[in-house]
C-alpha cells in the first residue's frame, strides 16, 4: 500500500526537467516555449486587438480568449483528429480563468488578447503546461499583470501524495488522483483547481501544500525565461 | 515592416528585395531538426527565415479501400494555427491550408513515393495507413515549400511501431527500427511572377506582391509530379519553362539541405 518509489526514480516533490524560453514565435506579440517532461507546449499571444466576432466584445474591458490544442500527432496513442474536441474547450475555458485573475485588460475595452497553445508532444500535465507557457507569453507580450500564474499537476498515487505526475502514473494501477493546480505567485491562491481520480481531504490539503511549493519551481523558470530574453545585452531585442 | 506591393515590384525588375538577396535565393540557413515529438512516428520542425512549420507523422492499421485491396494509403493534412500569423482564424482549415495540403499530397502522392503495394499487411483487411500532419507556427512567407520539405523530412524519419503478434493492436510506445517505404523524394517548390521577374522563397510582404505563382513539385530526377499554378494573371508558355526549370533546381537545393539536415543529426 505504500508508493515510495516513484515509476521514473523522482523524487515525491520533484518535478520533471524543465525548460521555457520566450520569444519564439516571431509574428506574435508575445509567446513562449514549456517543456515539462516529454510534454511540450507552445503559447502564442496577439492582441489586445479587435473583437471578432463582434458580439463579443465588452465596452467596459478587453476579453481574454485560449485556444488551447494538442496537435494531431501529440497524443500518445493514435492520430487525434483535428478540430475542437469538448476537452480542448473545457482546457480553453479553465485556462482563462485561470490567467484571468492576473490580467488587467481594463483599459482595452472592445478588445480581446488571443491566447494560442499548440502542443507538438505530451505525457501528462498538458493544461498546466499551456498555462505555464501561456503565462510567459502574456508577459512577453507587454500585457498589463498583477502577478504571475504558474501551473503544475499535484495528486495522490496510492496513498502517497506526489508533484507533476507523468502518463505511468497517472494510469498507475491503484487509486490515483491527479489535481492539476494553478497558483498566483505572490498571493498563494489558487486559480486552476481540476481534479480526476480519487482523493481523502486529508491528503487533498497535503496536495495544495505540496502545489505551493511545486508551482515556485515553475515560477522561478519562468521569470529565468523572461529574464533571458529581456537581458540587456541581448541583440535579439 | 510595412512596405507597399509598388515598392516591391519596382526593386524585382530591378533583381533586387528588401533583404538584399537575389530573386532566386532562399533565404539561409535552412534549419531541419528531426524528431521533435516521442509521440509521432516520425516528426519534423522547419525554419526558413522565419517561417517556421512542424510536421509530424501518424500510422494506423485499417481496411484498404475495395478498388486497392492490396495497398495502404497516405493523407496529407495541414493546419494553419492562429498561433502563427494575425492573419490566421481559428476554426476549420479556410482555402489557404486547404490548398497547401493538397498541393503537397499530390506532389507526394502522384510521385508515388511511398511504395503503398509494401503497406499491405494482409489483403483487402488490413494495410497501414500514413497521415502527415502539418502545423504552421509562424508564417513569413513560403509556407508551402517550407511545409513540404517538413512533411518529407517526417516521412523520411519515421519508423513503424511494435504491433503485437497476438491481438494484431499497435503499440504506440514502442517503435522498430522499420523506416516507410520511400522511393522518392518530391518537394514542392513555389515560383512567383512579379513585376515580370520570377522570385523565390517570399517573405510575407513580397507575397503580396505577386501577380502569379505556380508550385512545381518534383523528384530528384526531375519528375514532375504536382502543379499548381495561383493568381490572377495568366502564364506563357514560355514562361512556364522558365518557372519549372527555376523550381527543379530549386528543388534540388532543398533535397541536398534536408540529406545534410538529417546527417547533422546522427
Amino acid at each position: 500500500m505504500v508508493y515510495n518509489k516513484r515509476v521514473d526514480g523522482r523524487k515525491i516533490d520533484e518535478l520533471r526537467p524543465m525548460e521555457a524560453k520566450a520569444g519564439v514565435v516571431k509574428n506574435a506579440n508575445g509567446s513562449a516555449s514549456f517543456k515539462i517532461g516529454k510534454t511540450w507546449a507552445i503559447a502564442g499571444v496577439y492582441g489586445p486587438r479587435e473583437v471578432v466576432p463582434r458580439f463579443m466584445a465588452n465596452p467596459r474591458h478587453g476579453i481574454l480568449r485560449c485556444h488551447y490544442t494538442m496537435m494531431p500527432f501529440s497524443g500518445s496513442g493514435e492520430r487525434i483528429k483535428p478540430g475542437r474536441s469538448r476537452r480542448a474547450q473545457e482546457i480553453s475555458m479553465v485556462m482563462e480563468q485561470a490567467l484571468a485573475p492576473v490580467v488587467d485588460l481594463s483599459a482595452f475595452p472592445n478588445s480581446v488578447v488571443d491566447i494560442f497553445v499548440e502542443l507538438p508532444q505530451t505525457d501528462a500535465g498538458t493544461r498546466c503546461a499551456a498555462i505555464s507557457a501561456a503565462c510567459i507569453a502574456l508577459a512577453d507580450a507587454g500585457i498589463p499583470m498583477k502577478d504571475m500564474v504558474s501551473s503544475v499537476a499535484v495528486g495522490q498515487v496510492d496513498g502517497t501524495v506526489v508533484a507533476d505526475l507523468n502518463y505511468n502514473e497517472e494510469s498507475y494501477p491503484a487509486i490515483v488522483s491527479d489535481i492539476p493546480v494553478a497558483m498566483l505567485h505572490n498571493t498563494k491562491e489558487i486559480s486552476l483547481l481540476q481534479m480526476d481520480g480519487e482523493i481523502s481531504k486529508e491528503d487533498l490539503l497535503k496536495a495544495l501544500e505540496l502545489a505551493k511549493v511545486a508551482t515556485e519551481k515553475v515560477y522561478q523558470l519562468q521569470v529565468k525565461a523572461l529574464k533571458e530574453k529581456y537581458a540587456v545585452n541581448n541583440e535579439d531585442n | 515592416m510595412i512596405v507597399n506591393k509598388e515598392t516591391i515590384a519596382e526593386l524585382a525588375k530591378e533583381n533586387k528585395r528588401l533583404d538584399n538577396r537575389t530573386l532566386t535565393e532562399f533565404r539561409q540557413p535552412i534549419q531541419i531538426e528531426t524528431n521533435i515529438s516521442w509521440t509521432a512516428e516520425g516528426s519534423a520542425r522547419v525554419q526558413i527565415g522565419e517561417t517556421v512549420v512542424m510536421a509530424g507523422v501518424k500510422l494506423s492499421i485499417e481496411k484498404p479501400y475495395n478498388d486497392t485491396p492490396d495497398e495502404g494509403g497516405i493523407m496529407i493534412n495541414a493546419e494553419l494555427s492562429p498561433i502563427a500569423s494575425p492573419e490566421f482564424e481559428a476554426g476549420p482549415p479556410g482555402m489557404k491550408a486547404v490548398e497547401l495540403a493538397r498541393v503537397v499530397d499530390r506532389g507526394i502522392r502522384e510521385a508515388k513515393a511511398v511504395d503503398l503495394k509494401k503497406l499491405c499487411i494482409e489483403p483487402g483487411e488490413k494495410a497501414w495507413f500514413v497521415i502527415v500532419d502539418i502545423i504552421s507556427i509562424n508564417d513569413d512567407g513560403n509556407l508551402l515549400d517550407v511545409a513540404g520539405l517538413a512533411a518529407l523530412a517526417a516521412l523520411k524519419t519515421a519508423k513503424f511501431p511494435v504491433v503485437d503478434p497476438e491481438t494484431g493492436a499497435i503499440d504506440y510506445k514502442q517503435k522498430t527500427d522499420k523506416s516507410l517505404p520511400l522511393t522518392k523524394e518530391p518537394l514542392p517548390i513555389t515560383i512567383y511572377k512579379v513585376n515580370g521577374a520570377l522570385m523565390v522563397d517570399p517573405i510575407r510582404e513580397e507575397e503580396k506582391a505577386y501577380e502569379a505563382r505556380l508550385t512545381v513539385g518534383s523528384d530528384a530526377k526531375g519528375t514532375i509530379s504536382a502543379l499548381q499554378k495561383g493568381g490572377d494573371v495568366a502564364l506563357t508558355n514560355e514562361e512556364i519553362g522558365r518557372m519549372v526549370d527555376l523550381a527543379l533546381e530549386k528543388a534540388s537545393f532543398l533535397r541536398k539541405e534536408l540529406t545534410k539536415g538529417l546527417k547533422l543529426k546522427q
